[in-house]
Parts: C-alpha cells; structure tokens; sequence
C-alpha cells in the first residue's frame, strides 16, 4: 500500500482531544517528519476527559493533572497545537482545510478527530442558563461551580437521563451532600449496555446512597424564573425543584464538516477498521466515526479505548500501513467506589451469566447473544475483567454452567 | 517537589519534578514519557500504566488495593514483584530520588 503522505508532506487535524492528540503522535513515532498541525477549539490543550465527571467534578484535581500532554511537550514533539481554532470548512479539491479566522492551511493528509457533542432537550425551559450539559472541562467546571451553588443554597439537583454521565454527576453530587433526583425515560438504568440484573443493582445502589430515581419519567417542561431553571414538572403531574439540571442524554457526532465536504456520514464520519473515510486522503478516530462492519452495518463507539485504537490505525493509514481494529471494545465506570468494567458489546443479548453474588465484593454478569459470549461486565473484578477482554479477542464462549461455577477456572480455557 | 526518574522502553531516563499530590501516570503522561498510555485518566481502569519500581519505592509505598492487584493479573508486559500501576502512586517529598522503569508494551 502506497503511502497517502510522504514523509515531508503536512498533516492537519482537526481535533485536539484523545484521538486527535495520539493521531498526532503515531504519526511522528511512524516516521512522519513533515508538519502537523492539531486543531483544538477548546481553549485548553488535550486533557483527559474521563475524569471530568468524577474527580475533576469532584475537585479532587488540578488543571494541570488533567492534561494529557503538556502543550511544550507537544512542541518539543514538532506538533503545532492550535487552541482556540476552529475549522469551518473542508476543500477537497485544493487540499485545504479554513479556519473560523478566514485562513486556510494545506494538507497531504486529514485527520478528522472532531468528537460529539452532548444531546439538548426539545422542553420548554431547556434553555435556562442552569440546566448544563457535560461534554468539555467547561461544561465540567460550570457543572462543579453550580453543585457548590446548590450546596450553599441547600438547593436540590435534577439529573435527566440515567446513562453514565448522568449516574456519575448523580454520585458525586451526592458525595458532596446535595439531595439528587435522576429522571430515566426507560424502564431501568444504563438500559442500552448492561443485563437487567444490573441495571436493577445499579437503581439499588443509588437509591441505597439517597439518589431518587424515578424510572420511565415523562417531563412535561422546566419550570423557570428570570432565565433559571427552578424545578423539573413531570407529566404525571409532579414538581421537582432544583437549583440545576444536568442533561445527561446522549451525544451526537460532530460530522458536520465532513458531511459538508461530501464525505460519507451515517451516524458519523463512516470509516472502515483502518480508519479511513471515502476519501483517501482523509482518515477519522474517536466519537465522530461509525464504523463499516463487515455485514455492512455501522458500529458506533464512544470511548476512550476506541479514540486510542482508532488514532493507531489513522495514522498507519496515512502512512500507508493497514492496521485495522479489531480488539474487544471495553468501558467503564467509576460510582460510589464501585469500579464497572466492560467488554465487549451487548447489544442484542438474550441471555446471561452470573459469575460471583450479585452485590457481592466482586462479581461479573457474562452476556450471551444466540447461544456466543458477546460481553462481560465486571463490578470490582478487574482481574476478570481483563480476563474476559482475552476471552472475547480470542472468540472463545465459556459455557454459562462453567461461568456460574466459582470453582471452574476460565483462564484455563485460554491455555489449553 | 520530589525529583522521580522515568526509564524509557528505550533505557533513555527522563528525570521529572513531580508536583506532591500528583500521581506517577499523570506527571508521566503530561511529560509525554514513552512507555505509558494511562489511556483511562487515572481511575485503575485500564492497565496501560504498568510500571516497574525501585527497590526502595517497593519497600516504601503501601501494598497495591484488591482492585490495582486485579489489574496486574493480566498486565501485557511480564509481571513481576515490583509491578505497580503508575495512577495509583501519588508523589510525596519521601520519593525524592526513586527510578521507575516503563515496560516494553502496555497493551
């Protein structure tokens, strides 16, 4: 495979989060020597955003502690980082990518590493200045600020959506003694990802530390006062009040530049294992992809481990390498000191596993779909965890009878 | 600040004042170190911040937790007695001067 950059040819890419940044950075470790320029426009340098729900919510950390690399380490590195920049547009033909300040810089290669973006709420009020998304460290840091708010006003939160952004902001709020309600549309919580046993532990856990939940909630509209949120009106006819309301519904990809340009998008920026988009030239990693599958269906990841994987196998690509992405996907989640681990995915699942007592110290529920392992998810059992990622990469399905049997050793399996 | 030494895959060590408080894979990671990914930000999530410490670390850091010896179980790198994670070590003055080696793969 020829090489789509020559050695000396500039790079650009867009987006200074994870994908962007090790894009970045695979590309110099490969031998790339030309220019690369990473687009940020955030104000700040790439920084690690899985703890901006937890300990940065929390204020267990500094600005410093979050940055995934320091912006002189970048430098020293030859990778210009551009902050503040915002890319409008992409011409293909000329090789250019403009920016919001009327410039326009060439490429050789393109890397799309643009992100999603949080979900609003079509409610009337969903517009009030404290109802607050929690995508970006200043979408964290405002959410931080209006906690202490709320704190110092004895003023209860409301959290719609019972996905992991909206059950982690529930348990720090909660860490910090605010009363928190959490609103979930479906009959039970992380309903799309985990087995209805525990989802069912997980409502056990939050109600067990104070959180109000209330399930398959219809809300009617916010109620405001001068531009502020001041409760949540549900349809039955309930009055939640609060001091702030956190959106935790969802994200959609930030595929608006490419669709623009004529690349193909569905869901996303479509790319194949390797990354690549429908333009050679151009390759795309993290939550702006859907990827190709080989039955023609689109996998949608949003992850940190799929960033990282997908920014490997972008810049092998650019430099005309294939290195598709196949490992197990995994996830996790961080709540009340319990530690969710996940592999695999468990979409379609009609069958499970428990390995452990549910509740217990560790325990893992394994997802079986048609008979196959397709998941396993792991509430403080980090070495299962782990295990359970080698299982599924090596395509093996341990029998639900062996998975229930404590005694039974599943690494053996690996061995044989 | 205590000064700690980052062994590179490659030998090459990167000496780096570590602010107190900080932990190993964040002042690793915002340094750009080679042979760390710390890809979950520090939550012992993830397994990719494998280190190996000094004798006098080894002697001086409290024991791994249930969850950090769990992840080392199936660290991609050999394990060995000294293996630790490096988010779950956090700099203070007594580890002025202690060397922590980086393995050859994290995943």
């Amino acid at each position: 495979m020829a090489a789509v950059v020559a050695a000396d040819d500039p790079v650009v890419i867009i987006g200074a989060g994870q994908a962007g940044t090790l894009t970045a950075e695979a590309l110099r470790s490969g031998g790339h020597v030309g220019p690369i320029t990473l687009l940020g426009d955030e104000p700040h340098g790439p920084y690690h955003r899985p703890p901006l729900s937890k300990a940065w919510l929390a204020g267990e950390m500094g600005e410093a502690q979050l940055m995934l690399r320091a912006p002189e380490v970048l430098a020293k590195k030859g990778i210009t980082l551009r902050t503040g920049t915002q890319a409008v547009a992409i011409d293909r033909e000329a090789r250019q990518v403009r920016l919001a300040d009327g410039t326009s810089l060439p490429y050789a290669g393109l890397v799309l590493a643009t992100g999603a973006a949080p979900r609003t709420l079509a409610l009337p009020g969903a517009d009030a200045a404290n109802v607050l998304p929690l995508r970006s460290r200043d979408d964290a840091s405002r959410i931080a600020a209006a906690l202490a708010r709320c704190a110092g006003k004895q003023q209860p939160v409301v959290v719609i959506g019972g996905g992991f952004i909206g059950l982690e902001v529930a348990a720090t709020a909660r860490k910090k003694g605010l009363l928190v309600t959490v609103l979930e549309a479906g009959p039970r919580l992380l309903g799309r990802v985990l087995a209805p046993m525990l989802s069912d532990w997980f409502a056990d856990l939050h109600r067990g530390h104070g959180v109000e939940l209330v399930l398959q909630s219809r809300i009617e509209h916010i109620v405001t006062e001068g531009g502020e949120a001041v409760a949540v009106r549900l349809v039955d006819g309930r009055r939640l009040p609060c001091g702030l309301v956190v959106l935790g519904v969802g994200v959609s990809a930030n595929d608006a530049l490419a669709r623009a340009a004529g690349l193909e998008c569905e869901q996303g920026v479509v790319v194949d294992a390797c990354a690549r988009t429908s333009d050679p030239r151009i390759v795309a990693a993290g939550d702006n992809t859907a990827r190709r599958l080989a039955d023609g269906s689109l996998l949608r990841l949003e992850s940190v481990h799929n960033a990282t994987e997908q920014a490997k196998s972008a810049a092998a690509a650019l430099l005309g390498q294939e290195r598709p992405f196949t490992a197990t996907p995994w996830f996790w989640s961080d709540q009340y000191g319990r530690k969710l681990q996940m592999a695999g995915l468990s979409t379609g699942a009609d069958a499970w596993a428990l390995r452990g007592e549910l509740g217990g110290a560790a325990f893992s529920v394994f997802h079986y779909r048609a008979g196959r392992l397709v998941a396993v998810d792991s509430v403080n059992d980090a070495k299962l965890h782990l295990l359970a990622r080698k299982l599924l990469d090596a395509g093996m399905s341990p029998a639900p009878e062996q998975v229930a049997d404590a005694g039974f050793e599943l690494a053996g399996l690996l061995a044989r | 600040m205590p000064q700690i030494t980052f062994i590179e895959p490659s030998g090459n060590p990167v000496p780096l004042d570590v602010p107190e408080g900080w932990s190993l894979m964040q002042a690793a990671s915002a340094n750009g170190v080679d042979g760390l990914l710390g890809e979950c930000g520090g939550s012992c999530a993830c397994a990719t911040c494998h280190c190996y410490v000094d004798d006098r670390l080894m002697s001086l850091l409290p024991p791994p937790q249930d969850n950090e010896l769990g992840m080392l179980e199936n660290v991609a790198a050999e394990r060995r007695p000294n293996s630790r994670l490096a988010c779950q070590i956090k700099a203070s003055a007594a580890l002025e001067g202690a060397t922590v080696t980086l393995p050859e793969c994290q995943e």
